[in-house]
This record gives structure tokens, sequence and C-alpha cells, in this order.
């Protein structure tokens, strides 16, 4: 197992190394010239130009550029973005990823929950006309022009129920007199989040063997402790009430991020249902006459959950790809937005930043994903 | 009881239909027989599919665009007058204010330009079926070719390929598009291709390998072999035919990814083309109408075309999916 996870980063590091070379080659040969762009603005002097110039590195040729890239990537400094001059590109990112994870992991969570539950039962109902229904409703969502739902979302539920905030991710009046900024309070929420699906995970591992009444109290207890240490933390901390503005503005993306992409799980749960409805165990338990909703939940979705488990790992991955859409949609500053906004302002090292970003996130999860399948099906075993 | 007396007489009727069969193709010429076994292999299908209502939607909502389609130049030369009607350079006068909501003699309004939006909602029709399934043909000829080669072959050949799919299917595909689109002029046509290369190399030509494998391994492709065909007689003439239903399959859902790339780059004014729905979007975008329930139709009808086409695609897909993959067959 350790041979294989060392054997697959080793060839993760080579493709993260053939990709980059690959974006820094394809974004210079982009037609003009980005930096007369940046450099030609009447305010510079002269001597400012030559300065900038050289500060950049923008009068060395091609591949001294790409090696000093390189080597300025090892050290983690991805340059200077031109457009948040005079930040470094680390540091826009360090800002804007925290307020992209949020809001995609906790979409696709619910996503995940939402899609397998359904799943299950279009599996069981096959033929019938509430799968047609699902299907195609749930077909439609997954296909839907995601900037038009998501403006439909706007319309219904901020313009004309005025139930959510149209956009942004604070309310600018409310921070006007805060003591930490925005991020300060994201990546709390982030941390929180995170030590408590970790608790939760260690609680249900830990009462995983015990009989059905323990099991319960026990699972029941350690919900109320994680709560409990939530609470603990949040209400002395002064900020509760700037986390509940962030989580608000959160409500609308989130639900409409979860609609859109629940119906892909849903389809591949009932896609491995399907299969594995047709094994001889589930005969055997069907023969034994237990209540088909055990056998749907203890036999099929279990043994079916497999596939479903590395897709939605592997679809945390790319959070980024759709984030460019729906951040935008919703004015959310997140990485997609600061990506799509670099991009058209030909803020070359902003976008070779976020492709980095993007593109180490993605073979992680993918490892991440190799991993997870080889420790949850004990047929498969990587030597 | 007449139920059952179907069922027996059933199979005798259709061996007597094969002898006469039998006969009767061993009197045509052989392109003919040939043309024969396909259409009959398509009539089976044909049949399978039809079994699946989800698939006659999605068949029905793409026979609805490509009627549009067709009749937008048809309209446009007896029916409509061009001053008027012309999706991109017309001016509806009769229309004070613009964009003006539906009426009589816009079905749909017009937009804040003065267009008529129906017409440009037909126009664009013809660009997207062009653009999908372009990008389709070029998507599924690289996926096949590269499948069929690196599963025949296998080796170094094949590593580097499947090397190569696993760096492309770790690109965020839409991000990436859109970079390009920003810094380099991009039109229909190269956008295709440039989806097309993407997801051939990248994902299509993985599962599609997958099944080559599979072939590989048959009788046939042996006593081809021993019967000295060439490598690539035996790729083209054995293998890719037989990996055209999956082909065929993942073609719908390269149509239902370019035209939603389509879409999302023309929604944020990135490509060079002339006019599609994701233009149309943008354009009461630029203008100042996008959060403004009052004027819908500058929005709805664009919106909802490029969802429907794309989740009818899609819908064909899978219902291709239940007949091609045994796994997923009811019997």
């Amino acid at each position: 197992m350790l041979r294989y996870v060392l054997r697959r980063l080793g060839q993760i590091v080579i493709t993260l190394f053939v990709f980059l070379t690959l974006v820094y080659f394809l974004l210079e040969a982009q037609p003009g010239d980005y930096a007369q762009t940046f450099l030609s603005n009447p305010k510079l002097t002269k001597e400012q130009r030559e300065a900038l110039k050289a500060q950049f590195g923008l009068d060395r040729p091609l591949w001294e550029r790409y090696l000093r890239y390189m080597g300025s990537l090892l050290k983690g400094n991805l340059g200077i973005s031109f457009e948040h001059y005079p930040r470094s590109v680390v540091s826009v990112i360090a800002e804007r990823a925290p307020r992209t994870i949020l809001l995609f992991l906790t979409a696709q969570i619910l996503s995940f929950l939402l899609g397998f539950s359904a799943g299950k039962v279009l599996a069981w109902r096959r033929g019938q006309a509430f799968e047609y229904v699902l299907t195609i409703g749930g077909v439609t969502l997954y296909t839907v022009f995601t900037p038009w739902f998501g403006l439909m979302m706007i319309w219904i539920f901020a313009y004309i129920l005025h139930l959510f905030p149209v956009g942004k991710f604070v309310t600018p009046t409310l921070w006007r007199g805060a003591p930490v900024d925005a991020n300060y309070v994201f990546i709390r929420i982030l941390l929180s989040a995170f030590v408590a699906s970790l608790a939760l995970f260690l609680v249900l591992l830990a009462t995983r063997r015990l009989n059905l009444a323990l099991r319960r109290g026990l699972r029941g207890a350690g919900v109320l402790i994680i709560l409990a240490g939530l609470l603990a933390y949040w209400l002395p901390s002064g900020i509760t009430r700037y986390a509940l503005d962030i989580l608000y503005h959160l409500i609308l993306p989130v639900m409409t991020l979860t609609l859109i992409n629940f119906a892909g799980m849903m389809l591949l749960t009932r896609n491995s249902m399907l299969e594995t409805m047709r094994e001889d165990f589930v005969m055997a338990a069907r023969a034994k006459g237990l209540p088909e909703g055990v056998i749907r939940d203890k036999h099929v979705a279990r043994n079916a959950m497999l596939p479903v488990i590395t897709s939605f790992i592997f679809s945390i991955a790319f959070v980024l790809d759709g984030g460019v859409i729906t951040e935008t949609v919703f004015s959310w500053p997140g990485m997609g937005l600061t990506l799509l906004e670099a991009a058209v302002a030909q803020d070359i090292p902003m976008v070779m930043g976020g492709l980095v970003f993007t593109g180490t996130l993605a073979l992680l999860g993918h490892l991440v994903a190799d991993i997870t399948y080889a420790y949850l099906d004990p047929r498969i075993r990587y030597t | 009881m007449e139920e059952k007396t179907k069922v027996i007489t059933k199979p005798k009727v259709e061996v007597i239909l094969e002898e006469e069969e039998r006969k009767r193709l061993k009197e045509m010429p052989l392109w003919r027989v040939r043309l024969y076994l396909t259409w009959r292999e398509i009539r089976n299908n044909w049949r399978l599919f039809s079994e699946n209502k989800i698939g006659l939607v999605g068949l029905g909502i793409i026979i609805f665009y490509a009627i549009m389609a067709i009749a937008h130049p048809i309209l446009m030369k007896w029916v409509w007058d061009p001053n008027i009607y012309d999706p991109i350079v017309g001016y509806s006068y009769d229309e004070v204010l613009q964009p003006a909501p539906p009426s009589f003699r816009h079905l749909l309004g017009t937009d804040p330009l003065g267009r008529d939006v129906l017409s440009q909602l037909m126009y664009s029709t013809r660009s997207e079926f062009a653009l999908g399934i372009l990008a389709a043909i070029i998507t599924v000829t690289i996926g096949t070719t590269v499948g069929a080669v690196a599963a025949y072959f296998g080796g170094i050949i094949d590593t580097l390929l499947m090397r190569l799919a696993d760096l492309i299917i770790m690109l965020p595909f839409v991000t990436i598009l859109i970079v390009l689109s920003a810094l380099f002029k991009m039109n229909l046509i190269i956008l295709a291709i440039v989806i097309g290369i993407l997801s051939g190399f990248g994902g299509t030509g993985i599962v599609i390998k997958s099944q080559a494998l599979t072939i590989k391994v048959r009788a046939y492709i042996e006593a081809a072999k021993v019967s000295g065909g060439s490598n690539w007689h035996i790729i083209f003439r054995h293998i890719i035919p037989n990996l055209m239903p999956l082909s065929f399959l993942y073609m719908m859902f390269s149509v239902t990814s370019a035209i939603f790339s389509e879409a999302v780059l023309s929604f944020f004014g990135l490509l060079n083309i002339r006019m599609s729905w994701g233009l149309m979007i943008h354009t009461a975008q630029t203008a100042g109408y996008l959060l403004n329930p009052k004027t819908w139709w500058l929005i709805v009808p664009a919106g909802l075309s490029i969802t429907l086409l794309c989740s009818a695609f899609y819908l064909v897909g899978r219902a291709l999916d239940e007949i091609v993959n045994p796994r997923l067959r009811k019997r």
C-alpha cells in the first residue's frame, strides 16, 4: 500500500510538471505581448517602466523566464499579480481559496447525500412513472445552463420572495465596524466544520461494533457533545453574527449548486445499484425473507456505494471548474471569479497561479480517490 | 390463451423468415446485403430504444429544434422581411420602445437592439447543431482511434496515450476553455476542434480503450491475424466497427458538453461569433436587463433552449447506454 502511494506520488509530480510546462508555453504563445499591454500605461515614466520590466523579468528570453518561473514555483513563489499589483499571486490565492472551498464543499456534500438517497429509490422503482419524472427532472437540472439557472434562482428567491441577498458574500453595512476581516471568519468556519466532521467520523467509527441500543445512545450523545463544543467556541468569540452573515449569503448559491449537481450522483447510484442487484447475495437476502427496505439500504446500497464515493471525492477536486460560472453569477469573490477576471485582463501570473492551484488540487483528489477505493473495496489491493 | 399461442408460434415464423431471407440475400450483390443487414440492425436497435420512454422524450426535443433550424431560412426567404427580422442587423421599426414585449408580430418580443428574439433563437439553433455535431465527430474519431490503437498495440504506445489522457482529464475543462478563449480569438470551428481534441484524447479515449481491450481478445481477431491481416487492417476493419455503438453513445454526451461550453463562453462574451443562445443572454446582460423579471423574454427562451437541447442529447445518450451496456439491460 505504502509503495503504491509513493509510486503514485512520483507519477503525480511528473504529471504536474508536464501540466505546468504545457500551461506556461500555452500562455506564452497567446497573440500580442501582455507585457506591452501592461507596461504601456502612459502614467509610467521610462525609468519606472524599465524597473518594472526587470522586476518581472520580461526583458529575458523565454527559456530563461521559464526556468526562473519553475525555480520560484518550487520555493512557493508564484510571482506578482499585474491586476492586484503589488500583491503576490500566493497572497491573492490564500485570500480567495477559503471562500471557494467553503461554498463548494458544502454544496458537494449536500448533493452527495441528496443524490445517493434519490438514486437508491430510483433503482428500486425501475420502470415506474416516478422514475421517469425524477430522471428527466434530474437530467434537466444536471445539464441546465448554469448561469441562467442561477439567475432564475436569484429572481425567485431574492427579487420576488426577498428571502436571500442578491449576491456577494457579506453585507457591507454590517461589516463596517467589524473587529476582524472576512477571511479570519471564513477560516474559522472552515476549521470548525472540519473538526466537527472529523469528530463525528470518529464517533461513528468507535461505536461501529456495539449493539443497537448502546450504539444509538452513544452516537446521540456524541452529536450533542460536538454541537455543544461548537457553541462553546462560537458564542463567546464575538464574531458569531459575522459568521451567520456569511452563512446567510451562502444559502442561495449552495442551494443552486446542490440542485445542479445532485442528479449526477443520483444517476451514478442508480446504475451502480442496478448492477449490484443482480448479484447472488441479494437473492440470498430475499430468500431469507428480509424486508425490501433492509435489502435496499443494507445489502445493495452499501455495495453500490463504492463508485459513487470515488466519484464524489474526484468531483471535489474539480470545485474550481464549475466555480467560474457560479461565482460569476452570484458575484462570489472566490478563485473562479478571480481566474475569469485575470484571464480577461490578461493578468498572466494570476491565471498561471489559478491553474497551478486547480491542477494540484485535481491531482491530489485523484490520488485520494484511488486510495479510498482500495481501502473501501477489499477485492482491490494495490501492491 | 391467445397470448400463449403467440409465444409458441413466434420462433417458428422467425426461422422460416430467416431461411427465406438467406435465400434472398444470396442472390443480392454484396453492397445490398450489407445495406440490408445494417437496416435490419437499425430496426432492431430502434425497437430496443423505443421501449425507453426517457430516450423518446429526448429524441422529440431534438427533432423539435431540428425543425426550428430548418424552418428559419424558409421563413426568412418567404415570410419574414429581412430588414425587420434579420437576427443580426434587423430592426423592428413598428415598435416604439425596445425591447418590446411579445406581440403578434414578434412572438417572443424584441431585444434591446430592436431585433426579433424568435428569429435569433431559430437562427442560432443551426449553429448549435453544427457545433455540437462537429465537436462530437472530432471527439469520437480521435477517441475511437486512440482507444483502438492503445488497446491493440499495448506497450509503450498504450502508456504514452493513457498518460496523456490522464493529463487531460485532470485539466479543469471549462476553466481551460475560458482561459483559451479569453487569450486567443476563437470562433465556432476552432472551439469545436479544441473540445474534440480535449475530450477525444481524454475521457472518451479511456472509456473506448477499455471496450477495445475486450474486443482484442475475441476469436475473430485471432482468425484475422492468422489469415495474414495487417495490424491496420485489423484495427480499421475488425476492431473499430465493433466499437461503433459505444462511440455513437459518446457522441451524444460530447454534443451536450460542446453546446454547454459554447453557451458559457458566449455568455461571458469571449467568443468571436455572430449570434448564439449564450450571446443573446450576454446582450441582455450588457444592456442591463439581466435581473429584471419584467423583460423575461430576453433571457428565458435562450436559457431554456440551451437547457432543453443539452438535456435532450444527454437523455438520448443514457437511453443508448441501456442498449449498449449489457449490465444495465432489463433482461
